[in-house]
């Protein structure tokens, strides 16, 4: 999975959102998430990341080994 | 065998219980590195649970905590997150009060 598939995927998954994504590795499997979204307000920081976790949550463990997510509620 | 009741009981047993791949002193891997780092640096006082010690445990916190990688802290049978989020609360000073409120001796 390329940064660019998963960015598109996260962003289509939660309308509005926008969505960086860098890979930590040059392996197509360790990425680094940064999500602005204002579907993230009032949300507990836990609940901010499942979002995004649900948001690829069938390439958990599969193409992508592990993320780091920071989110911007707004 | 693992089961999430375990994980349930494990983490209702020590104040602070942080899931990793890896042990505290050989982390197989970076976020578990990072998130060992950074509670060492608060306190000494969590244990650590190696998920590779048992292919059970893995399933079992999954299940539990409904949340998909590794590491993951608790703090009082609470899941407080993996190591971004530790970063994040430990920047902000939210960790160490998080410990404090649950009474841990800090450094």
């Amino acid at each position: 999975m390329t940064p660019s598939e998963l960015k598109q995927l996260i962003e289509s998954r939660l309308p509005g959102a926008r969505a960086e994504v860098r890979d930590l590795t040059g392996g197509n499997d360790h990425f680094r998430i940064e999500v602005r979204w204002s579907g993230f307000v009032g949300q507990s920081l836990l609940d901010q990341h499942r979002l995004v976790q649900g948001a690829c949550r069938e390439h958990l463990g599969a193409a992508i080994h592990a993320i780091e997510i920071k989110t911007f509620p707004g | 065998m693992w089961t999430p009741d375990k994980i349930r009981e494990t983490v209702a047993a020590d104040k602070v219980v942080l899931f990793t791949k890896g042990s505290r002193y050989q982390p197989m891997c970076g976020f578990s590195a990072k998130a060992i780092g950074i509670l060492e640096r608060l306190t000494d006082q969590f244990t650590v649970v190696n998920i590779f010690d048992d292919p059970s445990i893995r399933p079992a916190l999954v299940a539990f905590s409904n949340w998909p990688t590794t590491p993951q802290l608790f703090i009082q049978g609470e899941l407080i997150g993996g190591s971004d989020i530790m970063e994040e609360l430990a920047a902000q000073g939210d960790l160490r009060r998080r410990l404090e409120q649950a009474q841990v001796p800090l450094r």
